[in-house]
């Protein structure tokens, strides 16, 4: 198996849903940051067959974490200090998220009027199921 | 203020009392004659619709009120790329209430959000449908006498048929309702209305292929046409669109209370052999959907009948 070295200060991104790495990357803005960032795909996982990983290095003030719940629910957030993890939690599903998922119907009328504001309104708790509070169609998160 | 989105914005007492005043407009009719003069309702459609258009503008004018708009998106300033938020400013300052239909789902919400008198959604793409809903349910209200302990059975497109989508939420708050959900494969209703809906409240129903077999259970027989601009693809269009024909034949085989609804227009989906059958309530049911409205246009606008 493919070895990246520990973080002694950061966060880990774990259990990422397989192929679902570059999208969490994209939407945490993680390319404007000077920090370290390592992304494993398809690592392998007892709980998960294949899983991805985001590995982010250093102090970070400036991650929104809130909107991981809203892209992928499963997600373990690892908090590293002194080489230990001192916090391990899933993430929360916010209530609401504005232009950060994009509605995909195209019949929803965001898909004519590019000036309206793309809000998910979470309508399933227990399955982590955003629905666009235009057409109502639930985000993918294929 | 009140804006009707969606079916369910009403609770069911609301629409308890929106039927009652509808069934009371059905009995007295030239007692609403003139509750809205003066009042003005403006009919934003931005695709097609005579019967609902209509239907809309029918039930103003027999409250006394007036009417303007537009009947489709060319002759509107959409054509000119006008936002749906900017249109609904312009047109507060013009009318009293609106109603817009409009080929976007979700454009009658974003109405909502801009505009300054009462907005009805008059269709929005396969998505929602009220003043439909309400039309099927004082039917079903008015010739069954009851909303609860129904059979109800949908055929045809039950995917892209908002109708059905939204007499389904409706029927859902009602006692002892059971659904039996006749379509093609392709036409299935969508998992989430499955999924989130009745199974999450437990709500009974049954997905089959065959019209013959599902007919003899039935209260209520709603059917709907394949529509051909809900397809990306005119190959299935002209695949599917026969399957499910309703005939005397199919008649036979159902109960002698049941009712046949259909939102209309039908192309061929029921025979004109079964219009003279006293069960086929959708041309009474076209005509409910003029009282349905005119009871409507009142409770918004906050009209009492002194």
């Amino acid at each position: 198996m493919l070895t990246i070295g520990g973080l002694n200060q950061g966060i880990v991104l774990d259990h990422i849903k397989a192929g679902g790495a570059m999208k969490i990357y994209t939407y945490l803005n993680l390319d404007g940051l000077d920090n370290s960032v390592a992304i494993i795909k398809n690592a392998r996982s007892n709980k998960m067959g294949k899983k991805d990983i985001i590995k982010i290095e250093g102090k970070l003030n400036d991650i929104d974490l809130n909107i991981l719940g809203a892209l992928d629910h499963k997600i373990t957030i690892n908090i590293i200090e002194n080489g230990v993890i001192i916090e391990k939690r899933n993430p929360t599903l916010p209530e609401r998220v504005d232009n950060i998922l994009k509605c995909k119907n195209p019949r929803c009328i965001t898909s004519v009027e590019p000036s309206l504001v793309h809000t998910f309104k979470l309508t399933d708790k227990a399955n982590g199921t955003y629905r666009c509070i235009y057409c109502e169609q639930s985000f993918d998160r294929r | 203020m009140r804006h009707i989105i969606s079916p369910t914005d009403l609770t069911v007492s609301e629409l308890t009392d929106l039927l009652n005043l509808a069934e009371k407009i059905i009995q007295n009719p030239k007692k609403y004659s003139e509750v809205c003069r003066g009042k003005k309702l403006a009919t934003l459609f931005y695709e097609p619709s005579t019967r609902t258009r209509l239907s809309f503008e029918a039930a103003m004018l027999n409250l006394g009120g007036n009417i303007l708009g537009f009947s489709s998106a060319d002759t509107s300033s959409a054509a000119k790329g006008e936002s749906v938020a900017d249109t609904i400013r312009v047109i507060s300052s013009y009318a009293d209430i609106c109603a817009m239909r409009h080929p976007k789902e979700g454009a009658p919400y974003v109405a909502s959000l801009y505009s300054s008198i009462p907005v009805i959604n008059a269709g929005d793409g396969g998505h929602n449908h009220p003043t439909q809903t309400f039309t099927d349910l004082l039917t079903i209200k008015n010739l069954k006498g009851r909303l609860d302990h129904l059979t109800v059975g949908f055929c045809g497109d039950l995917k892209f048929g908002r109708t059905v989508h939204s007499l389904i939420y409706a029927l859902s708050r009602y006692s002892s309702i059971k659904f039996v959900l006749i379509s093609p494969e392709e036409l299935r209703i969508p998992t989430y209305i499955k999924k989130e809906l009745l199974e999450a409240n437990e709500i009974p129903f049954e997905e089959v292929r065959v019209l013959e077999k599902a007919i003899p259970k039935l209260d209520i027989l709603y059917m709907t046409r394949v529509q051909r601009e809900r397809f990306f693809n005119e190959e299935d269009y002209i695949r599917l669109k026969d399957t499910y024909i309703l005939n005397s034949r199919k008649m036979s085989l159902a109960k002698e209370d049941m009712l046949v609804l259909h939102p209309l227009p039908r192309v061929n989906e029921i025979a004109t052999e079964v219009d003279d059958d006293p069960r086929a309530v959708y041309f009474k049911q076209a005509e409910y959907g003029v009282y349905v409205r005119m009871a409507l246009i009142m409770k918004l606008l906050e009209v009492d009948l002194c």
